[in-house]
């Protein structure tokens, strides 16, 4: 597969590390991940996709339903991304709306609910 | 340059990659690149997905022409009344929990297609000529030869 995940902690917040391509093929494997933080307890996600280098439809779709499933238990789910090829994709489908996107990830850490 | 593939998300990235090294060698700037990128691989996405559910056997074409305006041609064979609209991308978020609990992992075809119409200035959708699909036809303009 194209895509890398890590995952830490710093305080209440667990951080997803995701690198490569978020397509059709590897967002499955995203997606596993975000259901597996939640079912875990872990619901004040940030998803630091600064090593990302692609993504369509199908990883958005994947975000959103982390999304919900983290509101679901009053969470929060932020994204840290400053690729302008990468933030096309959330400006078009209006997605820079719903989910906070921050330049880095001690920006996102520091942000509060 | 005609490429075929079977309806695997696997492959899509394949598409992507060929796609955008023809596309590089017309002179196309970087940020034109890019959009060509995401724009294949959404069409190609959709035509996988749609395949995968009505037309499992069925080979996929993607058409590559650079003669004066750089085309990508993504043609699917899915029956017609398979064929779904834009999904806007908000209402999604409101739906997507029942869209999650299906077992497919791929998202609603609309999505996709809201993101090509987008990205798409010269964007064409039309049925197949002949036997069911639709043919997905996306033109970007290349400078003049000198």
């Amino acid at each position: 597969m194209d895509l890398s995940l890590s995952t830490r902690t710093e305080g209440e917040r667990t951080i997803v590390a995701v690198g490569g391509e978020i397509d059709v093929y590897t967002a499955p494997k995203l997606r596993e991940q975000l259901i597996d933080l939640v079912s875990n307890g872990h619901y004040h996600l940030i998803v630091d996709m600064e090593a990302v280098e692609f993504l369509d439809s199908t990883g958005l779709g994947v975000l959103v339903g982390g999304l919900k499933r983290v509101r679901a238990h009053d969470g929060s789910l932020r994204l840290v991304c400053d690729q302008e090829r990468i933030l096309k994709i959330f400006r078009i489908t209006g997605l820079t709306k719903v989910f906070p996107i921050h330049a880095s990830v001690d920006e996102a850490v520091a942000a509060t609910d | 340059m005609r490429l075929q593939i079977s309806p695997t998300s696997a492959h899509v990235r394949t598409v992507r990659l060929v796609t955008t090294a023809v596309a590089r060698r017309t002179g196309l700037p970087d940020s034109v690149l890019d959009v060509i990128r995401l724009a294949v691989g959404e069409a190609c996405s959709r035509a996988v997905s749609l395949h995968q559910a009505y037309a499992p056997g069925e080979m996929i074409t993607v058409l590559l022409e650079d003669e004066g305006k750089f085309v990508v041609t993504v043609c699917d064979s899915a029956p017609a009344g398979a064929q779904t609209g834009h999904t806007d991308p908000l209402e999604f978020l409101a739906g997507v929990d029942s869209a999650e609990q299906r077992d497919s992992d791929l998202m609603p075809s609309g999505l996709g297609m809201a993101v090509i119409d987008g990205l798409v200035d010269d964007l064409e959708i039309a049925p197949a000529s002949s036997g069911p699909g639709t043919v997905v036809r996306m033109s970007w303009p290349l400078a003049a030869q000198v």
